[in-house]
Protein backbone atom coordinates (compact mmCIF):
# COMPACT_ATOMS: atom_id res chain seq x y z
CA UNK A 1 0.00 0.00 0.00
CA UNK A 2 1.44 2.98 -0.89
CA UNK A 3 0.96 6.57 1.24
CA UNK A 4 -0.49 9.38 -0.50
CA UNK A 5 -0.66 12.49 0.31
CA UNK A 6 -3.45 13.06 2.17
CA UNK A 7 -1.86 10.61 4.83
CA UNK A 8 -3.87 7.45 4.09
CA UNK A 9 -3.53 4.62 2.11
CA UNK A 10 -4.92 4.07 -1.16
CA UNK A 11 -7.33 1.40 -0.44
CA UNK A 12 -8.48 3.83 2.58
CA UNK A 13 -9.37 6.37 0.26
CA UNK A 14 -10.80 4.07 -1.89
CA UNK A 15 -12.91 2.85 1.05
CA UNK A 16 -14.20 6.67 1.36
CA UNK A 17 -14.34 8.19 -2.01
CA UNK A 18 -15.57 5.45 -3.97
CA UNK A 19 -19.10 5.42 -2.70
CA UNK A 20 -19.86 8.90 -3.66
CA UNK A 21 -20.13 7.91 -7.32
CA UNK A 22 -18.40 4.90 -8.27
CA UNK A 23 -20.49 2.59 -5.92
CA UNK A 24 -22.81 4.81 -4.58
CA UNK A 25 -25.05 3.07 -2.20
CA UNK A 26 -28.61 4.16 -3.54
CA UNK A 27 -27.70 4.52 -7.20
CA UNK A 28 -26.00 1.63 -7.56
CA UNK A 29 -25.90 -0.55 -4.82
CA UNK A 30 -29.49 -0.25 -4.38
CA UNK A 31 -29.35 0.43 -0.81
CA UNK A 32 -31.63 2.28 1.24
CA UNK A 33 -33.66 3.52 -0.69
CA UNK A 34 -36.88 3.94 1.48
CA UNK A 35 -35.95 6.76 3.46
CA UNK A 36 -34.14 8.34 0.56
CA UNK A 37 -37.57 8.93 -1.00
CA UNK A 38 -40.04 9.59 2.38
CA UNK A 39 -37.84 12.64 3.71
CA UNK A 40 -36.80 14.66 0.39
CA UNK A 41 -39.57 16.90 0.18
CA UNK A 42 -37.29 19.61 2.29
CA UNK A 43 -34.03 20.27 2.37
CA UNK A 44 -34.16 20.85 6.19
CA UNK A 45 -35.38 16.74 6.83
CA UNK A 46 -33.27 15.67 4.22
CA UNK A 47 -30.25 17.53 6.01
CA UNK A 48 -30.79 16.07 9.34
CA UNK A 49 -31.38 12.75 8.16
CA UNK A 50 -28.24 12.87 6.10
CA UNK A 51 -26.53 13.62 9.44
CA UNK A 52 -28.37 11.04 11.41
CA UNK A 53 -27.80 8.34 8.80
CA UNK A 54 -24.14 9.19 8.71
CA UNK A 55 -24.02 9.15 12.28
CA UNK A 56 -25.55 5.89 13.09
CA UNK A 57 -23.53 4.15 9.70
CA UNK A 58 -19.99 5.78 11.17
CA UNK A 59 -21.02 4.47 14.64
CA UNK A 60 -22.05 1.03 13.73
CA UNK A 61 -19.14 0.02 11.68
CA UNK A 62 -17.39 0.75 14.38
CA UNK A 63 -18.27 -0.85 16.72
CA UNK A 64 -19.32 -4.09 14.47
CA UNK A 65 -15.41 -3.66 13.21
CA UNK A 66 -14.16 -3.99 16.66
CA UNK A 67 -16.39 -6.77 17.64
CA UNK A 68 -16.18 -8.42 14.27
CA UNK A 69 -13.72 -11.37 15.69
CA UNK A 70 -16.26 -12.30 19.01
CA UNK A 71 -19.00 -12.30 17.10
CA UNK A 72 -20.35 -16.04 15.75
CA UNK A 73 -21.35 -16.05 12.61
CA UNK A 74 -24.63 -17.64 13.47
CA UNK A 75 -26.02 -14.74 15.66
CA UNK A 76 -24.22 -12.01 13.69
CA UNK A 77 -27.59 -10.48 12.70
CA UNK A 78 -29.13 -10.42 15.63
CA UNK A 79 -25.76 -8.22 17.29
CA UNK A 80 -25.77 -6.54 14.21
CA UNK A 81 -29.21 -5.57 14.68
CA UNK A 82 -29.05 -4.67 18.71
CA UNK A 83 -25.77 -2.52 17.97
CA UNK A 84 -27.81 -0.38 15.17
CA UNK A 85 -31.06 -0.37 17.49
CA UNK A 86 -29.13 1.23 19.96
CA UNK A 87 -27.33 3.94 17.88
CA UNK A 88 -30.75 4.76 16.34
CA UNK A 89 -32.14 5.00 19.81
CA UNK A 90 -29.69 7.66 20.95
CA UNK A 91 -30.22 9.53 18.01
CA UNK A 92 -33.34 9.96 17.97
CA UNK A 93 -33.07 11.06 21.69
CA UNK A 94 -30.74 13.31 20.76
CA UNK A 95 -32.74 14.76 17.73
CA UNK A 96 -36.00 14.90 19.95
CA UNK A 97 -33.65 17.07 22.54
CA UNK A 98 -32.24 19.62 20.24
CA UNK A 99 -34.52 19.84 16.75
CA UNK A 100 -37.94 18.31 18.03
CA UNK A 101 -39.74 20.06 14.96
CA UNK A 102 -37.47 18.52 12.45
CA UNK A 103 -37.75 15.36 14.86
CA UNK A 104 -41.61 15.49 14.53
CA UNK A 105 -41.18 15.83 10.56
CA UNK A 106 -39.07 12.86 10.19
CA UNK A 107 -41.73 10.86 12.04
CA UNK A 108 -40.81 6.60 11.85
CA UNK A 109 -37.93 7.56 9.34
CA UNK A 110 -35.68 7.89 12.25
CA UNK A 111 -36.65 4.91 13.38
CA UNK A 112 -36.43 3.32 10.12
CA UNK A 113 -32.39 3.86 9.77
CA UNK A 114 -32.55 0.54 12.04
CA UNK A 115 -34.01 -1.08 8.83
CA UNK A 116 -32.15 1.20 6.14
CA UNK A 117 -29.91 -1.52 3.89
CA UNK A 118 -27.17 0.91 4.22
CA UNK A 119 -26.03 0.47 7.45
CA UNK A 120 -26.79 -3.22 7.45
CA UNK A 121 -25.26 -3.83 4.53
CA UNK A 122 -22.21 -2.31 5.08
CA UNK A 123 -21.73 -3.53 8.71
CA UNK A 124 -22.14 -6.91 7.00
CA UNK A 125 -20.37 -6.86 4.09
CA UNK A 126 -17.45 -4.29 5.34
CA UNK A 127 -17.14 -3.66 8.64
CA UNK A 128 -17.22 -7.88 9.65
CA UNK A 129 -14.05 -7.84 7.15
CA UNK A 130 -11.99 -5.01 7.90
CA UNK A 131 -10.37 -3.16 10.76
CA UNK A 132 -12.39 -0.32 12.80
CA UNK A 133 -10.37 2.29 11.07
CA UNK A 134 -11.11 1.50 7.55
CA UNK A 135 -14.87 0.86 8.47
CA UNK A 136 -15.05 4.72 9.84
CA UNK A 137 -13.56 5.90 6.50
CA UNK A 138 -16.68 3.71 4.79
CA UNK A 139 -18.84 4.33 6.80
CA UNK A 140 -18.29 8.18 6.58
CA UNK A 141 -18.20 7.40 2.44
CA UNK A 142 -21.19 5.74 2.37
CA UNK A 143 -23.04 8.44 4.50
CA UNK A 144 -21.62 10.74 2.00
CA UNK A 145 -22.71 9.23 -1.07
CA UNK A 146 -26.15 8.37 0.40
CA UNK A 147 -26.15 12.60 1.69
CA UNK A 148 -25.12 13.54 -1.79
CA UNK A 149 -28.48 12.04 -3.62
CA UNK A 150 -30.85 13.17 -0.56
CA UNK A 151 -29.65 16.27 -0.79
CA UNK A 152 -29.53 16.47 -4.57
CA UNK A 153 -33.47 15.41 -4.61
CA UNK A 154 -34.26 17.58 -1.84
CA UNK A 155 -33.28 20.28 -3.66
CA UNK A 156 -34.99 19.60 -7.05
CA UNK A 157 -38.34 19.13 -4.95
CA UNK A 158 -38.58 21.86 -2.58
CA UNK A 159 -37.58 24.36 -5.57
CA UNK A 160 -39.53 22.82 -8.04
CA UNK A 161 -42.22 22.10 -5.53
CA UNK A 162 -42.44 24.99 -3.77
CA UNK A 163 -39.74 27.87 -4.70
CA UNK A 164 -38.50 27.43 -1.69
CA UNK A 165 -34.71 26.48 0.20
CA UNK A 166 -34.63 25.95 3.54
CA UNK A 167 -37.79 27.49 3.67
CA UNK A 168 -36.99 30.34 2.13
CA UNK A 169 -39.02 31.68 -0.66
CA UNK A 170 -36.30 32.11 -3.91
CA UNK A 171 -39.07 31.95 -6.45
CA UNK A 172 -41.93 34.07 -5.89
CA UNK A 173 -44.96 32.11 -6.32
CA UNK A 174 -48.18 32.94 -8.99
CA UNK A 175 -50.45 32.89 -5.48
CA UNK A 176 -48.82 35.40 -4.11
CA UNK A 177 -48.32 37.65 -7.14
CA UNK A 178 -44.89 36.44 -7.95
CA UNK A 179 -44.39 34.55 -11.36
CA UNK A 180 -43.36 30.93 -10.28
CA UNK A 181 -45.94 28.25 -10.54
CA UNK A 182 -45.34 25.50 -8.15
CA UNK A 183 -45.00 22.21 -9.70
CA UNK A 184 -47.07 19.97 -7.46
CA UNK A 185 -46.06 16.90 -8.46
CA UNK A 186 -43.07 17.16 -7.79
CA UNK A 187 -44.06 17.28 -3.49
CA UNK A 188 -45.64 13.88 -3.76
CA UNK A 189 -44.60 10.60 -3.69
CA UNK A 190 -44.20 10.01 -7.50
CA UNK A 191 -42.14 13.10 -8.16
CA UNK A 192 -39.50 11.28 -6.38
CA UNK A 193 -39.09 8.37 -8.09
CA UNK A 194 -38.63 10.26 -10.95
CA UNK A 195 -36.15 12.43 -9.90
CA UNK A 196 -34.06 9.68 -8.32
CA UNK A 197 -34.45 7.61 -11.99
CA UNK A 198 -33.47 10.67 -13.79
CA UNK A 199 -30.30 10.87 -11.38
CA UNK A 200 -29.24 7.32 -12.20
CA UNK A 201 -29.77 7.94 -16.12
CA UNK A 202 -27.29 11.15 -15.50
CA UNK A 203 -25.06 8.91 -13.71
CA UNK A 204 -25.22 6.24 -15.84
CA UNK A 205 -24.48 7.90 -18.71
CA UNK A 206 -21.74 9.94 -17.26
CA UNK A 207 -20.41 6.62 -16.35
CA UNK A 208 -21.62 4.06 -19.19
CA UNK A 209 -19.66 1.16 -16.73
CA UNK A 210 -22.65 1.20 -14.33
CA UNK A 211 -24.94 0.02 -16.65
CA UNK A 212 -26.89 -2.89 -16.10
CA UNK A 213 -26.91 -5.99 -18.99
CA UNK A 214 -29.85 -7.01 -19.75
CA UNK B 1 -67.32 -0.99 14.03
CA UNK B 2 -67.01 -3.22 11.22
CA UNK B 3 -67.19 -0.54 8.81
CA UNK B 4 -63.93 1.64 10.35
CA UNK B 5 -62.59 -1.69 9.84
CA UNK B 6 -63.19 -1.57 6.58
CA UNK B 7 -62.28 1.93 6.03
CA UNK B 8 -59.35 1.13 7.37
CA UNK B 9 -58.52 -1.89 5.97
CA UNK B 10 -58.91 0.25 2.22
CA UNK B 11 -56.94 3.32 3.26
CA UNK B 12 -54.09 0.83 4.20
CA UNK B 13 -54.02 -1.45 1.03
CA UNK B 14 -54.85 1.39 -1.59
CA UNK B 15 -54.57 5.43 -0.01
CA UNK B 16 -51.87 5.09 1.65
CA UNK B 17 -50.11 2.29 -0.06
CA UNK B 18 -47.24 0.91 2.16
CA UNK B 19 -44.62 1.23 -1.04
CA UNK B 20 -46.02 3.84 -3.56
CA UNK B 21 -47.19 6.74 -0.99
CA UNK B 22 -44.42 5.53 2.27
CA UNK B 23 -41.50 4.42 -0.28
CA UNK B 24 -41.21 1.47 2.77
CA UNK B 25 -40.08 -1.66 1.82
CA UNK B 26 -37.87 -0.53 -1.32
CA UNK B 27 -35.40 -2.25 -1.07
CA UNK B 28 -37.09 -5.64 -1.79
CA UNK B 29 -39.50 -4.09 -3.98
CA UNK B 30 -36.91 -2.64 -6.42
CA UNK B 31 -34.49 -6.28 -6.14
CA UNK B 32 -37.41 -9.42 -6.32
CA UNK B 33 -39.73 -7.63 -9.23
CA UNK B 34 -37.99 -9.44 -11.58
CA UNK B 35 -40.22 -11.92 -11.78
CA UNK B 36 -44.06 -12.62 -11.39
CA UNK B 37 -43.50 -15.50 -9.39
CA UNK B 38 -40.79 -14.68 -6.69
CA UNK B 39 -42.97 -11.30 -6.03
CA UNK B 40 -45.96 -13.42 -5.25
CA UNK B 41 -44.03 -15.31 -2.75
CA UNK B 42 -42.40 -12.67 -0.66
CA UNK B 43 -45.54 -10.89 -1.78
CA UNK B 44 -46.96 -13.57 0.36
CA UNK B 45 -44.60 -13.42 3.27
CA UNK B 46 -44.45 -9.93 3.61
CA UNK B 47 -48.69 -10.36 4.39
CA UNK B 48 -47.69 -13.11 6.85
CA UNK B 49 -45.09 -11.57 8.68
CA UNK B 50 -46.70 -7.96 9.21
CA UNK B 51 -50.09 -9.42 10.01
CA UNK B 52 -48.65 -11.29 13.09
CA UNK B 53 -45.88 -8.84 14.15
CA UNK B 54 -47.83 -5.54 13.78
CA UNK B 55 -50.90 -6.72 16.11
CA UNK B 56 -47.77 -8.48 18.50
CA UNK B 57 -45.90 -5.54 18.69
CA UNK B 58 -49.24 -3.40 19.73
CA UNK B 59 -49.70 -5.66 22.22
CA UNK B 60 -46.21 -4.98 23.67
CA UNK B 61 -46.02 -1.54 23.32
CA UNK B 62 -49.58 -1.21 25.19
CA UNK B 63 -48.61 -3.65 28.20
CA UNK B 64 -45.23 -3.51 28.53
CA UNK B 65 -43.63 -0.24 26.72
CA UNK B 66 -46.39 2.99 27.21
CA UNK B 67 -46.22 5.36 29.29
CA UNK B 68 -47.44 3.75 32.66
CA UNK B 69 -48.37 0.70 30.87
CA UNK B 70 -46.76 -1.29 33.62
CA UNK B 71 -49.32 -0.65 36.09
CA UNK B 72 -50.53 -3.43 36.04
CA UNK B 73 -47.61 -5.34 37.19
CA UNK B 74 -47.54 -2.92 40.44
CA UNK B 75 -49.39 0.94 41.13
CA UNK B 76 -45.88 1.68 41.75
CA UNK B 77 -44.82 1.49 38.06
CA UNK B 78 -47.47 3.38 36.99
CA UNK B 79 -45.06 6.71 35.87
CA UNK B 80 -42.06 4.46 34.02
CA UNK B 81 -41.91 5.07 30.47
CA UNK B 82 -40.19 2.63 28.54
CA UNK B 83 -41.07 3.92 25.06
CA UNK B 84 -37.89 4.81 23.87
CA UNK B 85 -37.36 0.90 23.96
CA UNK B 86 -39.72 0.72 20.79
CA UNK B 87 -37.68 0.36 18.93
CA UNK B 88 -35.42 -2.47 19.93
CA UNK B 89 -37.99 -4.61 21.06
CA UNK B 90 -40.49 -3.62 17.55
CA UNK B 91 -37.12 -5.21 15.71
CA UNK B 92 -36.26 -8.43 18.03
CA UNK B 93 -40.04 -9.61 17.65
CA UNK B 94 -39.59 -8.83 13.48
CA UNK B 95 -36.18 -10.92 13.52
CA UNK B 96 -37.87 -13.63 15.86
CA UNK B 97 -40.81 -13.82 13.79
CA UNK B 98 -39.05 -13.87 10.05
CA UNK B 99 -36.95 -16.77 11.61
CA UNK B 100 -39.78 -18.90 12.23
CA UNK B 101 -41.51 -18.42 9.15
CA UNK B 102 -37.93 -19.09 7.16
CA UNK B 103 -38.13 -22.24 9.42
CA UNK B 104 -41.79 -23.29 8.79
CA UNK B 105 -41.28 -22.20 4.81
CA UNK B 106 -37.72 -24.69 4.69
CA UNK B 107 -39.72 -27.29 5.94
CA UNK B 108 -43.36 -27.24 3.96
CA UNK B 109 -42.71 -25.30 0.32
CA UNK B 110 -38.54 -26.17 -0.50
CA UNK B 111 -39.17 -24.73 -4.00
CA UNK B 112 -40.57 -21.30 -2.68
CA UNK B 113 -37.96 -21.15 -0.02
CA UNK B 114 -35.54 -21.66 -2.26
CA UNK B 115 -36.97 -19.12 -4.63
CA UNK B 116 -37.21 -16.47 -2.00
CA UNK B 117 -33.09 -16.95 -1.23
CA UNK B 118 -31.86 -14.21 0.54
CA UNK B 119 -34.48 -12.05 0.54
CA UNK B 120 -36.48 -14.15 3.22
CA UNK B 121 -33.62 -12.96 5.94
CA UNK B 122 -34.50 -9.45 4.37
CA UNK B 123 -37.88 -9.05 5.34
CA UNK B 124 -36.69 -8.83 9.02
CA UNK B 125 -34.73 -5.65 8.01
CA UNK B 126 -38.00 -4.65 5.45
CA UNK B 127 -38.70 -1.11 6.25
CA UNK B 128 -42.45 -1.67 5.82
CA UNK B 129 -42.47 -3.96 8.48
CA UNK B 130 -40.83 -2.00 11.13
CA UNK B 131 -42.42 1.29 9.56
CA UNK B 132 -46.22 -0.42 10.54
CA UNK B 133 -45.12 -1.01 13.62
CA UNK B 134 -43.74 2.61 14.20
CA UNK B 135 -47.05 3.97 12.46
CA UNK B 136 -49.18 2.07 14.41
CA UNK B 137 -47.96 3.66 17.83
CA UNK B 138 -47.40 7.20 16.24
CA UNK B 139 -51.33 6.58 15.41
CA UNK B 140 -52.10 5.23 18.90
CA UNK B 141 -54.10 1.92 17.15
CA UNK B 142 -55.72 -0.36 19.45
CA UNK B 143 -55.27 -4.50 19.24
CA UNK B 144 -58.02 -4.97 16.43
CA UNK B 145 -56.70 -2.12 13.86
CA UNK B 146 -53.51 -2.66 14.31
CA UNK B 147 -54.34 -6.10 12.86
CA UNK B 148 -56.44 -5.05 10.35
CA UNK B 149 -53.81 -2.27 9.38
CA UNK B 150 -51.26 -5.44 9.09
CA UNK B 151 -52.68 -7.11 7.15
CA UNK B 152 -53.77 -4.44 4.89
CA UNK B 153 -50.74 -3.08 4.47
CA UNK B 154 -49.37 -6.07 4.05
CA UNK B 155 -52.04 -6.95 0.80
CA UNK B 156 -51.51 -3.04 -0.10
CA UNK B 157 -47.23 -3.70 0.08
CA UNK B 158 -47.79 -7.23 -2.21
CA UNK B 159 -49.97 -5.92 -4.37
CA UNK B 160 -47.60 -3.46 -5.55
CA UNK B 161 -44.41 -5.43 -5.91
CA UNK B 162 -46.44 -8.22 -7.92
CA UNK B 163 -48.06 -5.20 -10.07
CA UNK B 164 -44.62 -3.85 -11.01
CA UNK B 165 -43.08 -7.31 -11.44
CA UNK B 166 -45.89 -8.10 -13.84
CA UNK B 167 -44.94 -4.57 -15.74
CA UNK B 168 -40.96 -5.11 -15.72
CA UNK B 169 -41.49 -9.15 -17.40
CA UNK B 170 -43.55 -7.15 -20.15
CA UNK B 171 -41.06 -4.80 -20.12
CA UNK B 172 -37.82 -6.80 -21.49
CA UNK B 173 -39.65 -6.75 -24.94
CA UNK B 174 -39.07 -2.50 -24.89
CA UNK B 175 -36.18 -0.75 -25.84
CA UNK B 176 -34.62 1.05 -23.53
CA UNK B 177 -31.55 3.91 -23.59
CA UNK B 178 -29.00 1.93 -22.09
CA UNK B 179 -28.24 4.37 -19.32
CA UNK B 180 -31.52 3.94 -17.82
CA UNK B 181 -32.05 0.15 -18.04
CA UNK B 182 -32.73 -1.67 -14.97
CA UNK B 183 -32.80 0.14 -11.81
CA UNK B 184 -33.49 3.61 -13.63
CA UNK B 185 -36.44 2.62 -15.67
CA UNK B 186 -38.02 0.67 -12.46
CA UNK B 187 -37.89 4.37 -10.84
CA UNK B 188 -39.76 5.86 -13.24
CA UNK B 189 -42.36 2.79 -13.64
CA UNK B 190 -42.69 3.07 -10.00
CA UNK B 191 -43.65 6.46 -10.24
CA UNK B 192 -46.22 6.14 -12.72
CA UNK B 193 -47.48 3.11 -10.56
CA UNK B 194 -47.74 5.85 -7.79
CA UNK B 195 -49.31 8.34 -9.82
CA UNK B 196 -51.94 5.75 -10.75
CA UNK B 197 -52.44 4.51 -7.29
CA UNK B 198 -53.35 8.29 -5.92
CA UNK B 199 -56.02 7.63 -7.80
CA UNK B 200 -57.45 5.88 -4.88
CA UNK B 201 -56.99 9.41 -2.49
CA UNK B 202 -60.11 10.51 -1.37
CA UNK B 203 -62.28 7.33 -1.82
CA UNK B 204 -64.38 6.70 1.81
CA UNK B 205 -65.82 3.51 2.33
Amino acid sequence: MSATPGGLSKAQREALVDPLFNNNPIALQVLGICSALAVTTKMETAVVMSIALTVVLVGSNVVISLLRNYIPASIRIVVQLTVIASLVILTDQVLKAFVFDVSKQLSVFVGLIITNCIVMGRAEAYAMANGPFESMLDGIGNGLGYSLILIIVAFFRELLGGGKLFGIQLLPLVTEGGWYNPNGLMVLAPGAFFLIGCFIWALRAWKPDQIEAE
Amino acid sequence: MLESYISLAMKSMFVENMALAFFLGMCSFLAVSKKVETAIGLGGAVIFVLGITCPMNQFLHDWLLREGALAWVHPDLASVDLSFLNFLVFIGTIAAMVQIVEMALDRYSPSLYNALGVFLPLIAVNCAILGASLFMVERDYDFGEATVFGIGSGIGWALAVIALAAIREKMRYSDVPPALRGLGITFMLTGLMAIGFMAFAGIQL
